[in-house]
């Protein structure tokens, strides 16, 4: 244990981990040795130390403030709709209306339709992937149903993807509209209640494309078309998270 | 991977009762996240009510409190996403003239509030769950579903921006970008 002398520097990062305890017995030798010989970094190190104090000082005392008796009870049972969960459906049709207006936009069939797939798709999952209480129509308790329902309204056979492999379970889906024409919707989720939702409609002018990416605020999506349907699978997820299960989500459709 | 304090719960019951007992923090968070502390109960309970509706889903022996902070972070993320939509509005009111402190504690959590909503969202929920939850790297990584290089990345941008909107000079007419609200 004689020498100890690492040769990289230290950088930003490894202060951080310093005072988050995150490094073993080397590195916190390493840091301090370095901040021993740098006092600008010395000085940011601790600059970091008041902030996390600051940040204990600001906002510890609300653990000590008596949880309101809401809180206790949403986490006591399972509660009917209480009037904070109407204002809650109200709020989130007033949204549902305001995303109308803004989709309103393109609803104008431009030449590049796909994109048009993905802006609908990843407005329809902004707006149910937020409902707290009904994300979906119809719930995959109900599997068969929901398949041969939005199968029948699509007029072309669905097959709902088993995304379990890739770490999601679905929850159900929904009917939507696109521009005149049914759409449907698929949501699934992770153990975190991650949501993400598959929208498929029907392409009669389809012809096969790749997988294209957009990314828009925190949500992405990939989409594309294959055979008669066009897809879109969106989520906030990481690309190359998402890859493997629009991959997913390709290899188990009709061939 | 079993936190000590988190690996007990077993039956619904006992995990009802762990979940109780981590309200406090999500609490703590949620009001540190947004502010307003009426929007952040509310935020809790809707995690709550999420979580509690899928309790089946965890799985004991995992971290109770990555799971619930990873509930709420989800809610978090699509909430703000269709107030965005919405409108652009700011997430938080904008910051307030100061106002003659009552207590110390009442006007540091107020620079604090302020100099925290300053930063982008994904940078706050970084800089909150490992500076005020004290959470892991890798906890951090687990709740928010990202590598835990982009958690280390994150939070060292975001530390220094809050070093600077709180200890560094003053930023106003110097055309800094530093104190616009990035959305």
């Amino acid at each position: 244990m004689s020498d100890t002398g690492a040769h990289r520097p230290v950088d930003e990062t490894m202060l951080h981990a310093f005072l988050d305890g995150e490094l073993d017995a080397a590195g916190r030798v390493e840091v301090e040795q370095w901040v021993a010989r740098h006092p600008d970094d010395a000085a940011r190190l601790a600059a970091f130390g008041r902030q996390k104090a600051a940040l204990h000082a600001a906002f510890d005392r609300v653990t000590e403030e008596t949880v309101p008796t809401r809180l206790l009870q949403a986490a006591r049972r399972r509660r009917q709709a209480t009037p904070w969960a109407r204002i809650a459906a109200a709020l989130a049709l007033l949204v549902a209306g305001a995303a109308a207006g803004w989709f309103g936009r393109d609803i104008a069939t431009g030449p590049n339709r796909s994109v048009t797939l993905a802006e609908r798709a990843i407005g329809a999952h902004v707006i149910y992937t937020a409902e707290v209480r009904h994300p979906v129509e119809v719930t995959s308790a109900e599997e068969e149903h929901l398949v041969r329902w939005l199968s029948r309204r699509l007029g072309q056979p669905l097959k709902l993807p088993d995304l379990r492999p890739v770490g999601f379970r679905c929850m159900g889906g929904r009917l939507l509209p696109d521009d005149g024409r049914p759409a449907a919707q698929f949501m699934y989720e992770d153990e975190t209640g991650r949501r993400l939702t598959l929208y498929l409609r029907v392409m009669p002018e389809g012809r096969d494309t790749a997988f294209r990416f957009v990314h828009e605020r925190d949500v992405s999506a990939f989409y594309w078309i294959d055979g008669k349907f066009g897809y879109a699978l969106t989520a906030n997820l990481p690309r190359d998270r998402l890859l493997q299960v629009a991959t997913a989500v390709y290899e188990a459709g009709p061939k | 991977m079993n936190e000590e304090e988190n690996a007990a719960p077993v039956g619904p019951d006992q995990i009802r009762d762990a979940v109780v007992a981590e309200i406090p923090h999500l609490r703590r968070y949620a009001r540190a996240l947004l502010r307003d502390a009426t929007a952040a109960d509310d935020l809790v309970q809707d995690c709550l009510e999420r979580a509690l509706g899928r309790l089946h889903l965890f799985q004991p022996g995992t971290n109770l409190r990555s799971w619930l902070f990873a509930v709420l972070h989800n809610l978090f993320i699509s909430q703000r996403r269709t107030q965005a939509r919405r409108r652009d509005e700011p997430m938080a009111e904008p910051p307030s003239p100061a106002v003659p402190p009552v207590q110390t504690a009442r006007l540091e959590a107020r620079d604090m509030g302020n100099a925290l909503a300053q930063l982008p969202a994904e940078q706050r929920v970084v800089v909150l769950l490992i500076g005020l939850e004290d959470m892991s790297y890798r906890e951090a990584a687990d709740v928010l579903g990202v590598p835990i290089g982009t958690v280390m990345s994150r939070l060292s941008r975001g530390r220094e921006r809050l070093r600077l909107l709180m200890e560094g000079p003053p930023v106003e007419g110097s055309g800094e970008p530093v104190l616009r609200r990035v959305k």
